[in-house]
């Protein structure tokens, strides 16, 4: 039985209101896990996650355990000249893990490229998460094999991607769901906009989760909007949640919710979870030129895998003993990764024209030969 | 055998392709209620049903973009442009993701999209509905670039595209529309999208042209006749490629060049073609290059375009400069410093 035959979906009955600011937490965002790990009451959300109890719960800080490894990990190996750029997402574990951990296989990822969470919880192995960092390709995987497209460095461009694959999804008459993830600076684009103007008018069967992190590069959410993002959707025709971004079990509920009203047939949905992102915009920026250390500060304090630490460790479940496997289990995957991007070496120059068509063109063939027969007067006979 | 005009034969070429495969959409605006604007749709949605043939929101970016998320999913979208004006709020999914997906992916994710659009001037049509894009998509790794002059080609390079995996841009030369010619649905030789086509055969000159110039080409070549010139047309047809083993062997044959199309002169199709045949052909060249183009200036107002365009007199006044002629007109002012 569907969750939401004994838990009314409560953005189902809300589209007549506008916009949705849920008043259950702090600034009207949906919390159920405040940063002091307490569970707060919310008799619209909590159902959803009625069976995330300890052990899952474990499961999902132990996830994002791993993935702030990885991402230390990452940054690290730039720092030591392994990879060319590496885009942080310190801070943003809860809204990743939460939102992707609510996705069925079938479902599918149209990310930006900071979803490093996503990725790993679709089951991006190390090498294919390096590779475009690193170089060696223009992407890592294969979009198909873990169902999520390859990451879109153009900003909010997959929102569109992501509203055409659900249109699909609808045309094939399955109940499969796309995903765009995007940030705030995203929701300025033309894209973007006319992404949830597609989506609602066809009634696409995808949520936008937006992360807002605050920034966007240099420049602070306040200038690409003047109220909260998710107050935009509404005037799509499409109902909006603001959620507690760092709590990974508000993100884990509010993403169920949207992934049941996409299913139903019930068309989009808006997700703004509200996070921060505590390092640079990539390795190659600044921060100190414009964040506000206090700022910062206070952000620290709602740490997304701290609260969750307080909780369980007021239940008793996180032992010595599971902080110790968890630990091994990032280091482990640390060590992979570093490994993996070690084992990174640059393809032969020829692959430059490898699959830029189906079948290669004469102009390319001759190209092709060109280069080969120029690299050629370099080798010693 | 039917006879029927351009936008008939794209027409029939488009029915064929829902009916050859159920993946096969159609999205642009107006073009299923309506039939769209020059009514190459027509009927269309009435038959095959509006979810495969697709009115869409006014927003080119948002049609390209959901194409893209629609052949992520194993769809295989035509998309209609309204103009060639139109298209550059798609320019950025088009060259950023649609050409580069199938590349960035190594080859996992394939972009079977193509893009239609009206394109060309002589209509008498108002700003950002006459323009000749081609160079800016034949420039771009990934996509290919075709176009049509005939019904005939119409109707099959309409097939050959959808069915093409790769992305491909139809330019659609729209002053050409209602040309009327027999149409055969599935002739028994049908030449490769990416092939030129010598269309009329000669000796003295190569005179290359695709879409709306094509006839104004052929209708030079008659002319030259007269005038003791054997003029060869080539209809080049793909842009991108191009197919340069047909046009440099007309050329070693015939020793002179002339390229003519509407788009602007500099970086365009004349340019290359002239680059690549005077690096591969240079020691059969009897001229330079001419090339007779669209000058380097926005698309000017209605009653200016016969300025604008190349015509069949501006043609054969460049069949005569690469033949050295005497009364070649800018020949003879080239001579005074003004062609110089």
């Amino acid at each position: 039985m569907l969750r939401s035959d004994v838990s009314p979906n409560p953005l189902r009955d809300r589209d007549e209101q506008g916009s949705h600011h849920d008043e259950q937490g702090p600034d009207g965002l949906v919390q159920l896990l405040t940063p002091d790990g307490e569970r707060r009451p919310d008799p619209e959300y909590e159902c959803w996650v009625g069976d995330v109890d300890d052990e899952r719960l474990t499961g999902l800080w132990a996830d994002m355990t791993i993935v702030r490894r990885l991402d230390a990990e990452a940054t690290a190996l730039q720092r030591q000249g392994q990879l060319g750029l590496w885009p942080p997402l310190l801070g943003q574990e809860a809204a990743q893990v939460g939102s992707a951990r609510a996705l069925r296989r079938d479902d599918f990822v149209f990310s930006s490229y900071r979803e490093h969470a996503v990725a790993h919880c679709r089951g991006v192995g190390p090498a294919d998460l390096l590779r475009m960092w690193r170089g060696t390709a223009a992407s890592g995987w294969d979009p198909y094999e873990v169902g999520m497209a390859t990451p879109a460095i153009i900003i909010g461009a997959q929102t569109l991607h992501a509203t055409g694959y659900a249109m699909g999804c609808a045309k094939d008459g399955v109940d499969a769901v796309a995903v765009a993830y995007f940030g705030d600076g995203a929701t300025s684009q033309g894209d973007v906009n006319e992404a949830m103007v597609f989506a609602a008018s066809f009634h696409a069967p995808v949520v936008f989760f937006c992360q807002n992190n605050q920034w966007a590069i240099s420049e602070p959410v306040g200038l690409q909007a003047v109220r909260p993002v998710a107050d935009r959707a509404p005037g799509f025709g499409i109902p909006s949640v603001r959620v507690d971004g760092n709590d990974v079990l508000a993100v884990h509920a509010v993403t169920r919710v949207a992934l049941d009203r996409a299913r139903r047939g019930e068309g989009p949905t808006f997700v703004e979870a509200v996070t921060y992102r505590m390092g640079p915009h990539t390795t190659a920026d600044d921060p100190t030129r414009y964040v506000d250390p206090a700022d910062r500060a206070r952000w620290a304090e709602k740490d997304p895998l701290t609260r969750v630490e307080r909780y369980l460790e007021r239940r008793g479940v996180l032992t010595d003993a599971v902080r110790g496997d968890v630990d091994h289990r990032a280091d482990a995957a640390a060590t992979a990764l570093r490994d993996a991007c070690h084992a990174l070496t640059p393809p032969g120059p020829l692959t430059l024209f490898d699959h830029v068509y189906a079948t290669p063109t004469p102009t390319l063939e001759r190209q092709r030969r060109e280069l080969a027969a120029y690299l050629a007067t370099f080798e010693e006979t | 055998m039917a006879t029927t005009t351009l936008a008939g034969a794209l027409n029939s070429g488009l029915r064929r392709a829902l009916e050859d495969d159920p993946r096969v959409l159609l999205m642009g605006e107006d073009i299923g209620r309506l039939g769209g604007v020059f009514r190459v749709t027509d009927g269309l949605q009435r038959d095959f049903g509006k979810d495969r043939v697709m009115d869409t929101p006014l927003a080119e970016a948002g049609i390209m973009g959901t194409a893209v998320g629609l052949a992520y999913r194993g769809f295989r979208p035509v998309v209609e442009i309204q103009f060639d004006g139109f298209v550059y709020p798609a320019f950025d999914q088009l060259v950023t993701q649609v050409a580069k997906l199938r590349s960035r992916t190594r080859g996992a994710v394939a972009m079977p999209i193509t893009v239609r659009i009206p394109y060309g001037g002589g209509i008498g049509a108002v700003e950002h509905h006459s323009e000749s894009p081609e160079a800016y998509f034949a420039h771009t790794a990934g996509l290919r670039v075709v176009t049509c002059a005939t019904p005939q080609d119409a109707h099959t390079m309409v097939r050959q595209a959808v069915a093409c995996d790769d992305p491909v841009v139809l330019l659609e030369p729209k002053r050409r529309y209602w040309v009327k010619e027999e149409v055969v649905e599935d002739p028994e030789d049908v030449l490769p999208l990416d092939r030129a086509r010598v269309v009329v055969p000669g000796s003295d000159v190569t005179l290359v042209a695709y879409g709306p110039l094509v006839a104004t080409a052929i209708d030079a070549a008659a002319a030259a006749a007269d005038d003791g010139v054997s003029v060869e047309v080539v209809d080049l047809r793909s842009l991108a490629p191009l197919d340069l083993d047909t046009v440099e062997a007309s050329v070693r044959r015939t020793g002179r060049l002339v390229v003519a199309h509407e788009a602007q002169r500099t970086g365009g199709l004349g340019a290359e073609l002239a680059a690549c045949v005077t690096e591969d052909c240079f020691e059969h060249l009897e001229a330079p290059p001419v090339r007779v183009t669209g000058y380097d200036v926005p698309y000017p107002p209605s009653k200016l375009e016969e300025h604008f365009l190349p015509d069949l007199d501006r043609i054969l006044d460049a069949v005569d400069r690469v033949m050295g002629r005497p009364h070649s007109r800018l020949g003879l002012a080239a001579g005074a410093g003004v062609a110089s």
